[in-house]
């Protein structure tokens, strides 16, 4: 029983560390399918975290604080859409800046607002939930038990997902347009208008990704709190083959490695170690599929 | 268009996304209620104004020189080193290590470029297996940069967190070097060292590799047409390595003179993304030599002045961030800058 409740208390730390994460690997594998490179994902996540300590501060609700997130992140992708796509800015480039943007402009707006350098003041978090009934069967009771909405709502966005880019008219368009730009926009379909939806919901769910860090997750803003999340994001990708319940699965992969440091805290396995993790995963699987990739063919390519 | 004009061109370009940074960046000071015209002044007297200063600007600007040289060298060839940051901490690492390792009697004169170069060494390497990644598996070299950065990191935080940390320090970083490997100060009680003459050496030397040997005009013929290169018999994989190893070893040697230089050892986390900051370097240098010593010194007075504006103009000294990245985002979208040229004209 008691190594049950172990097992079970593993996998909630799993679920809880691999959300933001995989909502932004999810919105990755949209945007790259376009054939859309945003190395800027940190910095959006950066971005929607500040937004929502900002709702969150300014209704005294963690809810607003998601709304603000998600307005955030449709701006910034809609400036990222049009410096790429209108001013065909270098995609990689202008990712970089983006990042580096976010680790200064979220500082100064907390400045600006709570006066203090580098961290927020406490904003309301949002509250958990229990599932009468089920909450009460022994062991996995623990799963239904004080738990954040947004374990379910990534798994739905997850599945989503991916039923649009294989199941729907607009997915197919959104995944011949990453193969072949010119052709997709021969056979009459507007490229950039479908690469501009692509960018805005990947924005949206990194920023989402984001707000979840700091009202989901914890109930305040601390400068640079992804803490490179948006780039495990782009490496779950990566290993989950360019495609949303990919991302998911990889993003809970290396969530699990994070979780299993926590629980086995007294053996003092070096932290660093377990954070390498990911980068080790995600470079050996590149090396090793090498020219086989799953990666759309024209990543990057505007036409 | 002759040589000549095309680098006043150039210039211009850089020039122009400089300035719409910095306007930019005093707008948002406007709605969010600050002076920009105090911050701007505090800035600058705080990054020239008295000789303190300015040797701090100096100082900050010497480990740009070193990896605008690096991301400008593998631009000149039309490859992108992102991976600056996890060569700086490689080649810092080493070097230091060796440093601490080699005995003690050692006169300095051998000692020290001995562990110089086991550092770039690292960085060589480090660098050339984004390279060799590339060249073999035709993998997005920017991608690969990005998980080397964060395994150099992390590895080399655990190693001064864990072995190498200095005993009784509360802080992660190595025991400090001996005082002869540590470079002397140009001005006493400033963080200026000779590292400076090492830095503007390397630009001569890049200068001299770029314009008068073989390996150099073929980096340029890479940069220009890789295919063309290619037709023309240049080994573009060879060289797709060895650019990138270069690349590497002189990144690292920002790292290597900030631990021998400005610290005397290497401390966890020391970069704070000096390997972002060269990417906007060389496109704003324009990959030249003496474009990334003006630019190097436009960050370096950046970082420098930066406090100052915080405690004059009361805003965040992270504000210097917004202008670097918005002058990497302007820089990277020559069509805005081209639209700009246009309205002056006409």
């Amino acid at each position: 029983m008691a190594s049950m409740t172990f097992v079970v208390n593993i996998l909630m730390m799993t679920f809880r560390l691999a959300v933001p994460i995989a909502l932004a690997s999810i919105g990755v594998s949209i945007s790259e399918r376009a054939g859309i490179i945003n190395l800027g994902i940190e910095g959006i996540m950066l971005f929607g975290a500040l937004g929502g300590v900002v709702g969150s501060y300014m209704f005294s609700s963690a809810w607003m604080g998601i709304l603000l997130a998600l307005v955030t992140g449709v701006v910034i992708g809609l400036l990222y859409a049009l410096f790429v796509l209108e001013f065909e800015a270098n995609q990689s480039v202008i990712g970089i800046g983006l990042n580096i943007i976010a680790s200064g402009l979220t500082v100064v707006i907390v400045k600006f607002i709570w006066k203090k350098e580098g961290i927020s003041g406490i904003v309301s978090q949002m509250s958990t939930y229990s599932i009468p009934i089920l909450r009460n069967i022994p062991i996995i009771g623990a799963f239904f038990t004080d738990q954040s909405p947004f374990i379910p709502l990534t798994l739905f966005i997850a599945l989503a997902c991916s039923y649009g880019l294989w199941r729907t008219k607009i997915g197919l368009r959104l995944q011949a347009i990453g193969e072949n730009p010119l052709a997709a926009a021969t056979a009459g379909i507007p490229v950039a208008r479908y690469r501009t939806g692509a960018i805005i919901v990947s924005s949206s769910l990194a920023a989402l990704g984001g707000a979840y860090l700091s009202v989901v997750h914890s109930n305040l803003f601390v400068s640079n709190m992804v803490a490179g999340r948006g780039f495990i994001a782009i490496a779950a990708n990566i290993l989950g083959g360019w495609n949303p319940i990919g991302s998911l699965l990889a993003s809970l992969l290396f969530a699990f490695a994070q979780a299993l440091r926590f629980q086995f805290s007294s053996i003092h396995f070096p932290d660093q170690i377990s954070q390498i993790v990911p980068y080790v995963i995600t470079l050996l699987v590149l090396v090793g599929v090498g020219r086989k990739t799953k990666a759309p063919a024209k990543l990057g390519v505007l036409e | 268009m002759t040589k000549n004009r095309k680098y006043l061109k150039d210039a211009g370009f850089s020039l122009i996304a400089i300035l719409l940074s910095f306007l930019l960046v005093a707008a948002i000071m406007l709605i969010l209620g600050y002076n920009p015209v105090e911050a701007y002044g505090a800035l600058f007297e705080g990054a020239f104004g008295s000789s303190y200063s300015l040797s701090l600007t100096l100082s900050k600007s010497v480990p740009l020189i070193f990896v605008g040289l690096a991301v400008g060298f593998a631009l000149q060839g039309g490859l992108f080193n992102i991976g600056g940051e996890g060569q700086i901490y490689i080649g810092g690492f080493v070097a230091a290590i060796v440093g601490l390792l080699l005995p003690h009697t050692m006169p300095a004169l051998l000692a020290l470029p001995l562990a110089v170069l086991s550092g770039m060494a690292g960085g060589f390497l480090w660098g050339g297996a984004i390279g060799l990644i590339k060249a073999k598996l035709n993998i997005n070299e920017v991608i690969v940069a990005i998980m080397m950065n964060y395994i150099a990191q992390l590895l080399t935080s655990y190693f001064v967190n864990g072995p190498f940390m200095a005993a009784k320090s509360m802080t992660p970083q190595t025991e400090i070097l001996p005082q002869n490997l540590q470079l002397p100060k140009i001005i006493p009680n400033t963080q200026l060292t000779t590292s400076l003459y090492i830095a503007l050496i390397m630009c001569v030397l890049y200068g001299f590799v770029m314009k008068r040997t073989v390996f150099g005009f073929e980096v340029k013929a890479m940069g220009n047409n890789m295919y063309a290169a290619a037709t023309g018999g240049i080994y573009v994989a060879r060289n797709t390595v060895l650019i990138m190893a270069f690349s590497g070893a002189l990144a690292a040697m920002a790292g290597i003179f900030e631990v021998f230089g400005t610290y005397g050892r290497f401390i966890d986390g020391f970069s704070f993304g000096i390997g972002f900051t060269g990417i906007a370097i060389a496109f704003i240098g324009q990959s030249t030599p003496l474009g990334i010593i003006l630019a190097s010194l436009l960050f370096g007075s950046l970082q420098a002045g930066a406090m100052q504006m915080s405690m004059m103009a009361g805003i965040s000294a992270n504000i210097d961030k917004v202008i670097q990245g918005l002058v990497i985002v302007f820089i990277a979208t020559p069509s805005i800058i081209m639209f700009a040229f246009r309205k002056r004209r006409s």
